[in-house]
């Protein structure tokens, strides 16, 4: 367990510039494009003398709302805080993706390899150690970055309209801070089974290719899906083109992007969505957690379980360093 | 069980390269072997089937335990450097201490950082920064905190200046090599590595064309310097080897006679330079 830590650690060490550099920018920049635009707002505001505040309108506004409206702001604001994270998680997407081909790959290109295997650890907890750092540290990075970014934002906000009239402390207690944390870390389990088989597809091409993964990892799903699409054109076969592009090529290659398991729910009552009515909570655990009964999800995490195990076994026998 | 590792008909081969033809030896406790070879010759794949890095055929134990199966176990007590600048490049010295002083049970860190203080190297420079040399003194200083009971170079002094090649063997000597411990060690710099080895073994095309230690290689080879005058009598003696130096004929000869090369001028021990390309003769054509 201790060397396991350990293993972890140094892919944390290797990869501190994607794992926590990468979030930590983009929701910097994020921030301060949204602090541009809300200086920018108030300047031309101020400029043509459009004033929602000054006159206490927007006060008047908040007052007359209801409570079915009050929740709709507490709904703005917790959009608000998940938007930095949305943006975090594209980014999150791409390290994973790249770090998982380049996992298995990289120390056999630069022959650090024979470093890693002169030591008594076992290729399976290698693997296994990369594995929960692409799947469960890197996305909890992530997570705890977005909820800092996700908290700035909130107040930025806040602030804003609290310039125009509005308490501060009043539209704070609107928004749901905690129910948006609670909700985001919760998702990562669900992250964690939904990216399995992406997770264990990159991880075998990275431990399987001589060279250049990437081409591996793409164009083998890739072509076979246009194969299978050129031979439905020509009414040949009959095989299912649509099922498998979504089901394998997206699901294979793109599952390491967060959020892809609502795709599994689509038209069930947990679709994601914004306005539903019970859109006001979004993302809510009970909702993300469904993919957890789909079949689809465990599909997938038993293909990951076997993507890996060739990847293990690659790893051990793998000779060409 | 006294021997480290014993081999008994290992093959391999590549696509259409043989790299193991049937090969048998024994090393035992306590020895420093120099597994010498052309390239291409099979050196690394020995290694690599010893080390359980590669599949191969036949019958090897090391320490008693089988290196494809039992590999994680055996490597507690097996440390290898292979080639030079193998370290990860973005390693810093404090981490690499960390992590082998965290994840190996047989390593000890004050005797790593006793080591590593007679070198230039601070904890906060990264393996990408250092030289070659450096690199070297740092995995070295790594790898002799081990507590291990066999050393694996491969060609561990490829690229370095000499004074670094002789400080790497100079280290080895005096601080780690004791007579629980066993060293192989390939390298083309043999001249560098004569006065150490106690082992010696040659490989070519993928077999072990000569197995020996160092006394019964001085007792079987013989090199004999004569001059001109007396060349026929010594090539009457069937030398495998003959060159001309300064108008002297310098002769090689496997198993023959001492007394009667005695006779005939000086003889001597030869290097293992000069065994090595009299053995190796015609490898290229």
């Amino acid at each position: 367990m201790k060397t396991f830590l350990w293993l972890v650690k140094r892919e944390y060490w290797e990869n501190r510039g994607g794992f926590l550099w990468a979030p930590v920018i983009t929701g910097s920049v994020f921030l301060l494009l949204n602090l541009m635009g809300i200086i920018a707002a108030e300047v031309i505001g101020a400029r043509h003398g459009i004033s929602f505040g000054a006159s206490g309108e927007l006060r008047n506004v908040m007052s007359q709302m209801d409570a079915g409206d009050m929740s709709k702001v507490g709904l703005a604001l917790d959009v608000a805080m998940y938007s930095s994270m949305a943006i975090i998680t594209v980014v999150l997407g791409f390290v994973v993706f790249f770090y998982c081909l380049g996992a298995l790959y990289d120390d056999r290109r630069d022959r650090s390899i024979l470093f890693w295997k002169s030591l008594p650890i076992s290729d399976t907890s290698t693997v296994l150690s990369k594995v929960v750092s692409a799947t469960v540290l890197a996305p909890a990075i992530a997570v705890v970055v977005g909820i800092v970014a996700g908290m700035a934002q909130l107040v930025m906000a806040a602030v804003t309209l609290s310039f125009h009239g509005i308490n501060v402390w009043q539209l704070l207690t609107l928004a749901h801070p905690f129910r948006v944390m609670g909700n985001l870390l919760g998702y990562i389990p669900v992250y964690v089974l939904w990216a399995l088989p992406s997770a264990g597809w990159l991880l075998l091409c990275s431990a399987w290719a001589r060279t250049k993964p990437f081409l591996w990892a793409v164009v083998l799903p890739v072509a076979t899906g246009l194969l299978i699409t050129w031979f439905g054109i020509m009414g040949l076969f009959d095989l299912p083109a649509s099922w498998f592009w979504k089901e394998i090529v997206v699901r294979g290659l793109f599952s390491v992007f967060p959020g892809g398991s609502f795709t599994a729910t689509q038209g069930s009552p947990h679709t994601l969505s914004i306005t539903g009515e019970s859109g006001m909570d979004v993302l809510n655990v009970s909702h993300s957690w469904a993919a957890m009964g789909t079949l689809n999800l465990w599909i997938g995490v038993a293909a990951g379980i076997g993507l890996i195990a060739a990847a293990i076994w690659f790893r051990r026998w793998r000779d060409d360093s | 069980m006294n021997a480290v590792i014993t081999a008994r008909g290992l093959r391999k081969h590549y696509k259409n390269t043989i790299a193991l033809d049937d090969v048998s030896f024994e090393i035992p406790s306590g020895r420093i072997v120099g597994l010498i070879g052309p390239n291409g010759a099979g050196k690394t794949t020995a290694l690599k089937a010893i080390l359980g890095l590669t599949p191969f055929e036949g019958e090897l134990h090391v320490l008693g335990l089988d290196p494809r199966i039992q590999r994680n176990k055996l490597m507690e007590q097996v440390c290898f450097i292979a080639d030079v600048a193998v370290l990860p490049r973005w390693m810093k010295v404090r981490d690499a201490i960390d992590f082998v002083a965290a994840v190996h049970p047989r390593f000890d860190r004050a005797k790593c950082e006793a080591l590593l203080k007679r070198t230039k190297l601070t904890p906060n420079q990264r393996v990408k920064q250092m030289s070659k040399g450096m690199i070297v003194q740092l995995h070295l200083a790594l790898v002799m905190a081990i507590d291990a009971r066999l050393l694996v170079l491969d060609e561990p002094t490829l690229g370095l200046d000499i004074l670094y090649r002789k400080e790497f063997y100079q280290r080895l000597l005096e601080d780690y090599f004791d007579e629980d411990k066993t060293i192989i060690v390939t390298t083309h710099q043999v001249e560098e590595i004569e006065h150490i080895l106690t082992d010696l073994m040659f490989i070519r095309d993928g077999k072990i064309v000569l197995d020996t230690d160092m006394d019964a290689m001085g007792d079987r080879f013989v090199e004999l310097m004569v001059s001109a005058d007396r060349a026929e009598a010594a090539r009457a003696l069937r030398p495998i080897d003959e060159r001309t130096v300064f108008g002297k004929s310098i002769f090689l000869f496997d198993g023959a006679d001492k007394a009667v090369l005695e006779g005939l001028g000086e003889t001597r021990r030869p290097s293992v330079s000069d065994l090595f390309v009299a053995t190796m003769k015609g490898t290229y054509q």
